[in-house]
């Protein structure tokens, strides 16, 4: 049997409905995107953990010119390695028909007569090799799914030089290969980029590689000194032309994942914990008030002998009723809408085995916060109403002491009309309400501020990257290092307009005690196409003999203008350079470091030669121009800018802004629900009071100008208080997103704060008009007597 | 009426409200002692000091000194918690001002008493103590003032409670309704024979209590003890 203050419950409730959707929106819509991130999150972690564990992910790598097979031995006593694994890997291109631009890719061998040890395979379709085949691979999923491949498929492939027609006899995935990146490639291109798995006899047999090997994978015991290891495997593979070894969170793929995750990671912290927490806060005002609009209720309640448990209970009911539907709604939408994201994101990595896993923890978590932000509201307003003693509860509140504003002080007040003087002594008398209301409205604006800086940022990060700093169209590199003569060759192809020489080298640069592990770019003093800029977008001088690094690197090598690095090369004869930085610049991806390509030559001693090309291009001549390039052997990749840009764009459009589309939505929601309420608020705390103002004379206008004007008071101290807000988190966020991978500039368009300021009028003028039908339906006669 | 044995009994009561210049004394000393099952009317002029005293002995208020007892046992030495089930068992309130959740019926209103109360009648039977049966269902906002004072009342006495505490029953009503929640009060008294304590500024009411007791200045002024108090319907507005 419902009992009567059930039955008052559930009528409160549903007289508040309106509020009560607009609260429990709010709250869902914090827990949901906190559930839903984390989820993501948690289920990329642990599907990468499962997958590098089953398929033996390798710990410690290395490459080299031409290591013979006795070497292998030496390895294998090196102390802590448990297992070794050696391959013959190569560069290829790949020739596929309908595609003008060439693909390049990446053949690995595989035993002949066993499974490999290390970076094992799985296999998606059709089968794996038989031994000694020659004209069958393994294609990994990405490449084949890009072109629409079946089994059975042929691609033709320049191989050393020498065209091949291989057959694709099975699909695979790779723990090497979650992320399929091209050799310097900043995001993968999985149309232009493949990797595949040959039988070794068949591959070495075809680059010349008999008895030897150029890739060395490492498993380590549980307890080996990774870095001993290291140096080990390097002094060993030095006379093969071994370049220096790296373990698992320099792998590209890892390094690419681990960056994504972190990202995601970051994301999922962010963008819900500022939900939930304004959700929170939200759910906190709004039942603080609706308790203290019950004052009289309470006082009669304990009058006739309810407890003041029993009346907790009451409101708190009232409190759980939010909660459970909030977070039930929150709960099942984070779980639907986290699964459907991990989809998404499982195309891009590629794990053989990812479930959606959620984590209990992170639930009880948000349902908590929520929770406890609203019954604390509650208990508080609660607390204030039951200690009074009945008889004085039931009173109404004793007009409160109103004192003259600071305006009348001043003897300004003239200039206000009486109306106007009736807000401003509101608004003077509860200083904290008004407050806590802007500082709601103001957490409103600063989501919308949040939730539309992505989408600026990104634009700014390709606008500077693609059209001011890097305004080549191709990037093209070569197998080996080449004359620079080879130049001459590209500049007279078709449709080539400007041609600038690139020499990157690989490098390890360490100063005091910090290293890093990047590459050295040298490039023209003073670049038409590759430039450096610095943080205001001007170029950056490469003077003779100067040495740049980007600001990231700079950080994590401690270094200021003025300090000399030691720079190891990687490869060759490997000489170890000091070279002082010249200037810091600002890049928003990757980790570079830039010098006078004259002058890194000269410290290699190698002549004038360059290891790629950046070109610039008329797109007409696009068709004939990959073409020519297609045959030239000595080219190995070619990144297409625009293609890259477009690539970036798919996937922010895929991932992070349809992520922010449904931010933007709830910072929507939420803001509108967050006015609404302080709107409904503000007029059913005050409705007797404008009732008798209408009951002397006053118009329905004036009764609602000074109910709206304090309400825009409100809104005009909220703007600019979001917009603070707003660039506050934007800069948290920022300052957390700041990956080796990439950083986000902080750059926010007034369009930004515009749109976010225009939903807040919006939704406070949608919100006054709600309560403006109601301040026309106030019943004079019954709020006199207090009928509520 | 049966007076075997006094209900309340109040010694040198005092409430004072406020500091220093604004310093008010509702209450001045008040010494009474009231007799079980009756009809007490408390009179006086505003700021006399009748709301402050029935506030007190009916345990929403507490004194600033002296004594209050009720049946022997004295209010002031109550913790919070023992003056909630004093109230909750032992009075029932009708305030001026009604009261009502206003999102309940008039039926429900009532079921808010009787679903906490010890031996509580039913609902319905209260509603009909006070004439109100074809009235169940209504909300208070559909009810008129005398209407929602009798749900007040049914609502007040569907606890059986000891005594009832009435302040200014019908201050905000017309002197005919005024009449029938008058009418709704003498007869529980009556029946149920519920020590009944009325505070109004109507002295015609006066005629038709056992006890008068005038209030001026948070003293009592005077005790009238009426020997044969009138039928409601006899006095004259």
């Amino acid at each position: 049997m419902v009992t009567a203050l059930n039955k008052k419950l559930l009528r409160d409730l549903w007289n508040i409905k309106g509020q009560l959707v607009a609260i429990i929106f709010v709250m869902a819509t914090g827990i949901m995107a906190f559930v839903l991130s984390f989820g993501v999150v948690d289920s990329l972690e642990l599907g990468r953990d499962v997958y590098y564990d089953r398929f033996q992910f390798g710990d410690v790598f290395a490459n080299a010119k031409r290591v013979p097979q006795g070497v292998k031995k030496q390895i294998q006593q090196i102390e802590g390695v448990a297992q070794v694994e050696t391959r013959v890997t190569f560069g290829t291109i790949i020739q596929v028909d309908g595609m003008d631009e060439p693909a390049t890719g990446r053949l690995i061998s595989i035993p002949d007569n066993r499974d490999p040890l290390l970076n094992n395979l799985y296999l998606m379709k059709g089968r794996m090799l038989r031994p000694d085949e020659e004209n069958g691979v393994l294609a990994g999923e990405a490449f084949v799914k890009a072109h629409g491949f079946d089994l059975g498929d042929r691609v033709t492939m320049i191989i050393n030089g020498h065209k091949r027609e291989l057959s694709i006899v099975g699909v695979v995935l790779s723990p090497e290969y979650v992320y399929s990146l091209a050799p310097g490639a900043m995001f993968p291109d999985d149309k232009r980029f493949g990797v595949f798995w040959m039988s070794l006899r068949a591959l070495e047999a075809a680059v010349n590689m008999d008895g030897a090997f150029n890739d060395v994978s490492l498993r380590l015991s549980r307890d080996a000194n990774v870095e001993d290891v290291k140096s080990e495997l390097d002094r060993i593979l030095k006379p093969y032309g071994g370049l220096i070894s790296f373990d698992r969170a320099e792998q590209m793929s890892n390094w690419f994942v681990q960056n994504e995750l972190t990202q995601l990671r970051t994301m999922g912290y962010f963008a819900p914990t500022i939900f939930l927490a304004v959700a929170a806060f939200l759910i906190n005002v709004v039942m603080t008030r609706q308790v203290a609009t019950q004052r009289v209720q309470i006082g009669m309640l304990k009058a006739v002998g309810y407890r003041d448990m029993e009346i907790a209970m009451h409101f708190l009911k009232m409190v759980m009723v939010i909660v459970v539907v909030g977070s039930v709604i929150g709960l099942v939408g984070g779980i639907w809408l986290g699964s459907g994201l991990l989809n998404m994101y499982a195309q891009y990595f590629h794990f053989p085995y990812m479930s959606y896993s959620y984590s209990y923890d992170v639930m009880i978590l948000a349902v908590g916060f929520c929770a406890l932000a609203a019954t604390g509201g509650t208990w508080i307003a609660m607390r204030q109403a039951a200690t009074l003693p009945p008889a004085e509860a039931m009173r109404e509140e004793a007009p409160t002491e109103f004192k003259r504003t600071i305006l009348e002080r001043l003897n300004i007040d003239q200039f206000f009309s009486f109306l106007s003087r009736i807000i401003l002594r509101q608004l003077e008398r509860r200083p904290i309400r008004a407050f806590l209301s802007a500082l709601g409205v103001g957490f409103a604006l600063s989501i919308l501020v949040f939730a539309f800086f992505m989408e600026d940022s990104m634009d700014y990060m390709m606008d500077v990257q693609y059209d001011v700093s890097q305004r080549e169209d191709l990037m093209l590199s070569f197998v080996e290092p080449r004359h620079i003569k080879a130049l001459e060759e590209i500049r007279l192809m078709p449709g080539v307009m400007n041609v600038e020489p690139i020499r990157s080298v690989p490098v390890e640069l360490r100063h005091q005690y910090l290293s890093k592990r990047t590459s050295i770019m040298g490039i023209m003093p003073d670049p038409d196409l590759h430039r450096v800029l610095d943080q205001n977008l001007q170029q950056v001088a490469i003077t003779k003999g100067g040495f740049i690094l980007s600001k990231k690197l700079a950080e994590i090598l401690n270094v200021k203008v003025g300090d000399v690095v030691i720079a190891d090369v990687l490869e060759e004869r490997r000489p170890v350079l000091e070279l002082p930085v010249t200037a810091i610049y600002e890049e928003f991806m990757g980790l570079g470091a830039i010098m006078d390509i004259e002058r890194l030559n000269a410290y290699l001693n190698e002549g004038p030669v360059v290891s790629g090309a950046a070109v610039m291009v008329d797109p007409n001549y696009n068709g004939p121009l990959y073409k020519n390039i297609k045959e030239i052997p000595s080219i190995i990749g070619m990144a297409n800018m625009s293609r890259m840009r477009e690539i970036f764009e798919e996937l922010m459009d895929q991932n992070m802004l349809q992520m922010m589309a449904v931010y933007i939505i709830f910072a929507g929601l939420i803001a509108f629900g967050v006015i609404y309420n302080t709107a409904r608020i503000a007029f059913s705390e005050r409705s007797r009071e404008l009732a008798s103002l209408r009951v002397l004379g006053l118009t329905r206008f004036e009764v609602a100008y000074i109910l709206f004007g304090e309400l825009a008071a409100v809104v005009f101290v909220a703007i600019p208080l979001g917009i603070y807000i707003g660039y506050g988190m934007v800069a948290g966020m920022v300052a957390s997103l700041d990956t080796e991978l990439f950083r986000m500039p902080l750059v926010i368009n007034s369009d930004t704060y515009g749109f976010a300021v225009i939903i807040v009028l919006v939704s406070a003028l949608f919100s006054f008009y709600l309560v403006w039908r109601q301040v026309d339906n106030i019943d004079l006669v019954a709020a006199q007597k207090g009928v509520e | 009426m049966m007076t075997d044995g006094t209900v309340f009994k109040t010694e040198e009561i005092t409430k004072q409200y406020g500091m220093g210049d604004t310093l008010v004394h509702a209450l001045r000393g008040v010494s009474l002692e009231i007799p079980k099952g009756e009809l007490v009317v408390l009179l006086g002029p505003s700021g006399s000091g009748k709301s402050t005293f029935l506030n007190i002995i009916g345990g929403l208020d507490q004194p600033t000194s002296g004594d209050v007892h009720f049946k022997g046992e004295a209010l002031a030495a109550m913790s919070d918690r023992e003056l909630t089930y004093f109230r909750r068992e032992h009075v029932g309130f009708v305030f001026q001002s009604y009261n009502l959740v206003p999102s309940l019926t008039a039926l429900e209103n009532v079921e808010l008493i009787t679903d906490i109360g010890v031996n509580p009648m039913p609902a319905k039977e209260a509603m009909r103590a006070v004439g109100l049966t074809d009235r169940l269902n209504h909300f208070p906002s559909q009810l008129s003032g005398g209407e929602q004072q009798r749900v007040a009342i049914a609502r007040a006495i569907a606890k059986r409670p000891e005594v009832l505490l009435c302040d200014e029953p019908t201050g905000a009503l017309d002197s005919e309704t005024g009449i029938l929640v008058l009418e709704a009060l003498q007869n529980v008294n009556r029946t149920y024979g519920t020590t009944t304590i009325i505070i109004t500024h109507n002295a015609a009411i006066a005629d038709v209590a056992d006890r008068v007791i005038y209030f001026a200045d948070g003293r009592v002024s005077k005790v009238v003890k009426n020997e044969k108090p009138k039928d409601i319907h006899e006095i004259g507005w």
